[in-house]
């Protein structure tokens, strides 16, 4: 398939693999994250992790947006969709996870009208066809899909549209990397930098994390090759004695992003004061709301939610293992009470977070799958 | 800033989730954190790992869902739980018991196969086929798996009020044709009609009665280390296929549903390769899922080569883009056949000399460790697990 087998190349890869393993140092060891779910999800669908050294090591970070939804967030939506004549829509992949008082499809069966979209503008479409219902989108995503949200909120205001809103749930990344970067325990040496968000801010809003924390980040495309390169590029700065930022994502990623998504997206939307990240606590700063000017279009303003914050389990360690100080296996409920069926932290909930991706594909050790896979 | 720093400004009123507590306080009942168990510190990290992962499986299949979810018919693990706990609990025999595709009874001298399938697809028709065809291959086939030769077939209609009558007549027709082009008759059958809103125009159900005229027991257990796996064709593609036709995805392919009888695929399969160990066809759930009862019931370790598994382009190019493997999409005129590996070239040449086999290839074979895994050797050179599925197969959304 063009524009994607170039870039699964086992022969390039294992040239590149080469290269970072020359670059090792004696007796050290990496720890690089990938801020991005995409990410996570092309490293274990590919088994990229076989061409790293011993010594490097990726640790998976906070950037799967379902996954960082906070529970109480997920009760206020289900509130909403049992609000009489309302029709919610949502992402497949939110349907699955479990609030303070159950999911999406467990409140669908309930005798909620609850409908999976592939994009805003389904629902929308759903919107017009249901003059007589209230169409609710429920927007979650970071920057990458935010700008989609915004253009759906100025297409229903363009179209006069009175029975449509979002209830908004968008993060920022920034925040979330910084509130890691200021843990205390942390244990990392450099960032593989979110591609997608990065097509729309740009590479400059990371420069901080290079001057300021002395940590490289390298925004990273989302096939295997771009991973390894970008993980090369990292390895080559610390050898270097360099903290940059730097892009291997060029052929999609602008340095100053997508002014005109920026501008839709601030147009629209206003960042709010806090907003709850499911493992990472109360960030400030870190998500968007609906601006005054489309308060017709904000389902926080339009229905009463609760509002009613919902801890997860003191044993959950989540918050440890987004930071890389634990290991997904070494939390005190993995694989007993919390498992991909019934995920009770945010790192199992979905296949990019960290605990779900080691607990389908990280059970047994390198060496072991490699003995076994050997022809 | 963190939480800490924010001080007076976050929200006071908090609460637990009730479910996620009294899930943690079971598991540290029935399963502790190795970890914190005396006389587990001698245990590796993986030792760990799999200890607690087995003894979480180990537990009883349960559905505390106070209501069903469409994830219990996804084919995934709540599937299992669901059958399991609730059906196999009160019906339990050792007929039942081995959840095959169809079952074995035997009536005097005659051993018969018995199966049954019911048809909620949407839409009801689709480039390739269309619900009542569906309705009798997937009965066939659930014979055929079982070394059977497909004899007779049963027919229930459940209609919604204003389905209309000339859609009934072409899935009723195609309905015919299908058992005709199978060697079948339908020899008896059901009506019902619901009122407009509680059906989706039409719901079939079909049951089947087979003859099991070889001396073959096909068996997921049968599997052992060293045999080999192979696939009749490219896969995936009914799946696709009904994802695209329902309209929601804006993308257009030319690409057509895969269902077909396999019984004659299946003998000629039988004929060259009389040791067999196992057939599936690999609907709901994929091959994947197949190769994970296999394996399980083996306990034998599977190993895919992805390089090997032929998939169409379009099929490829459709589940990239929606963000979905083709391992886990549905086939409906597939079969997965693990074979002993003195006989796989005799299999693969019985399916290559059939028209529905033209596509088969090797795709794998059986090894010993880790036992219950199947293991992919992926294109870029790199391992993974393929994995049991939970809930459906939800295209991700970036």
């Amino acid at each position: 398939m063009r524009f994607v087998d170039e870039f699964r190349d086992a022969e390039k890869a294992r040239v590149l693999s080469a290269r970072i393993a020359e670059l090792c140092e004696p007796g050290r060891q990496y720890k690089f994250m990938e801020v991005c779910g995409g990410h996570t999800h092309t490293i274990y669908k590919h088994g990229l992790e076989d061409y790293l050294p011993e010594t490097v090591s990726l640790v998976h970070g906070p950037g799967c947006p379902v996954c960082v939804i906070p529970m109480g967030r997920l009760d206020d939506a289900i509130a909403i969709a049992e609000e009489p004549e309302v029709i919610m829509t949502s992402f497949g992949d939110m349907m699955r996870v479990p609030g303070g008082r159950g999911s999406f499809f467990d409140s669908n069966a309930a005798g909620a009208d609850i409908r999976m979209v592939y994009s805003p503008l389904d629902s929308l479409k759903i919107a017009r066809q249901n003059p007589d219902k209230r169409v609710v989108f429920m927007a979650i995503g970071f920057e990458t899909t935010a700008p989609s949200t915004a253009m759906t909120v100025l297409r229903a205001a363009a179209e006069g549209l009175s029975n449509f809103s979002i209830f908004c749930n968008h993060v920022t990344i920034i925040p979330a990397i910084k509130a890691i970067l200021d843990s205390p325990d942390l244990r990392l040496d450099g960032f593989i930098g979110p591609g997608h968000v990065s097509t729309v801010i740009g590479c400059r809003p990371y420069e901080f994390i290079a001057r300021e924390h002395g940590k490289p980040l390298v925004c990273a495309g989302f096939e295997p090759l771009d991973i390894l390169q970008s993980v090369y590029m990292l390895m080559r700065q610390l050898r270097e004695g360099r903290s940059e930022v730097e892009n291997q994502y060029a052929r999609v990623v602008p340095w100053n992003g997508n002014p005109k998504a920026l501008r839709v997206i601030g147009e629209t939307m206003e960042l709010r004061p806090w907003f709850e990240w499911r493992g990472l606590g109360f960030i400030s700063q870190s998500a968007l709301q609906v601006r005054e000017k489309y308060a017709a279009f904000d389902a926080e303003r339009i229905f009463s939610v609760p509002g009613v914050r919902v801890a997860d389990p003191k044993a959950c360690q989540c918050g440890e293992v987004l930071k890389g100080v634990l290991k997904p296996w070494e939390c005190k409920v993995f694989g007993t009470a919390c498992t991909p069926e019934t995920p009770i932290g945010t790192c199992m909930v979905s296949s990019e977070g960290a605990c779900a991706a080691y607990y389908n594909f990280g059970r047994f050790t390198r060496e072991r799958v490699k003995e076994a896979t050997r022809a | 800033m963190t939480t800490q720093d924010l001080g007076a400004n976050i929200p006071t009123r908090s609460t637990q989730a009730g479910w996620a507590e009294e899930a943690v306080a079971e598991a540290e009942r029935e399963s502790p954190h190795a970890g914190g168990r005396i006389g587990a510190e001698h245990l590796t990290r993986e030792q760990q790992v799999l200890e607690r992962i087995d003894r979480a499986r180990a537990r009883k299949a349960r559905v505390k869902e106070p209501r069903i979810t469409l994830s219990h018919g996804a084919g995934g693990k709540a599937t299992h739980n669901l059958i399991e706990a609730i059906f196999l609990d009160a019906f339990r025999n050792p007929e039942l018991e081995q959840l095959s595709d169809a079952a074995s009874v035997q009536v005097g001298d005659a051993r018969l196969a018995f199966t049954t399938d019911s048809y909620v697809v949407s839409p009801l028709f689709f480039p390739g086929g269309d619900i009542g065809e569906l309705a009798v291959n997937g009965t066939v086939n659930d014979l055929a798996m079982a070394g059977a030769r497909p004899l007779v077939i049963s027919a229930g209609f459940i209609l919604e009020e204003g389905f209309p009558t000339d859609d009934l007549r072409r899935v009723v027709a195609s309905m015919a044709a299908a058992a005709k082009a199978a060697g079948v008759q339908i020899v008896t059958g059901d009506t019902k009609v619901v009122q407009r809103g509680k059906g989706d125009g039409c719901y079939i159900n079909t049951a089947g009665i087979g003859v099991r005229e070889r001396a073959v027991e096909l068996n997921a257990a049968n599997a052992r280390p060293g045999d080999v796996v192979l696939v009749s064709g490219p896969i995936g593609d009914h799946g696709v296929t009904v994802m695209l036709a329902r309209g929601e995805l804006d993308i257009i392919a030319d690409v057509v549903s895969d269902t077909a009888p396999l019984h004659e695929l299946a003998a000629a399969l039988l004929d060259a390769a009389p040791d067999t160990r196992l057939l599936r066809d690999a609907t709901r759930g994929g091959v994947a899922t197949i190769l994970n009862e296999v394996a399980t019931a083996s306990k034998t370790a599977i190993v895919v080569d992805e390089e090997a598994v032929p998939v169409r382009p379009e099929v490829r190019g459709a589940s990239e883009l929606l963000g979905i493997d083709p391992l886990y999409v549905a086939c409906e005129g597939r079969l997965v056949a693990v074979v002993p590996a003195e006989q796989a070239d005799a299999a693969l040449a019985a399916l290559h000399g059939h028209p529905l086999g033209e596509g088969a290839a090797v795709i794998g074979r059986v090894g010993d460790d880790p036992p219950g895994l199947v293991l992919l050797k992926t294109t870029f050179g790199g391992t993974r697990i393929v994995d049991m599925l939970v809930g459906d197969p939800l295209p991700r959304i970036c």
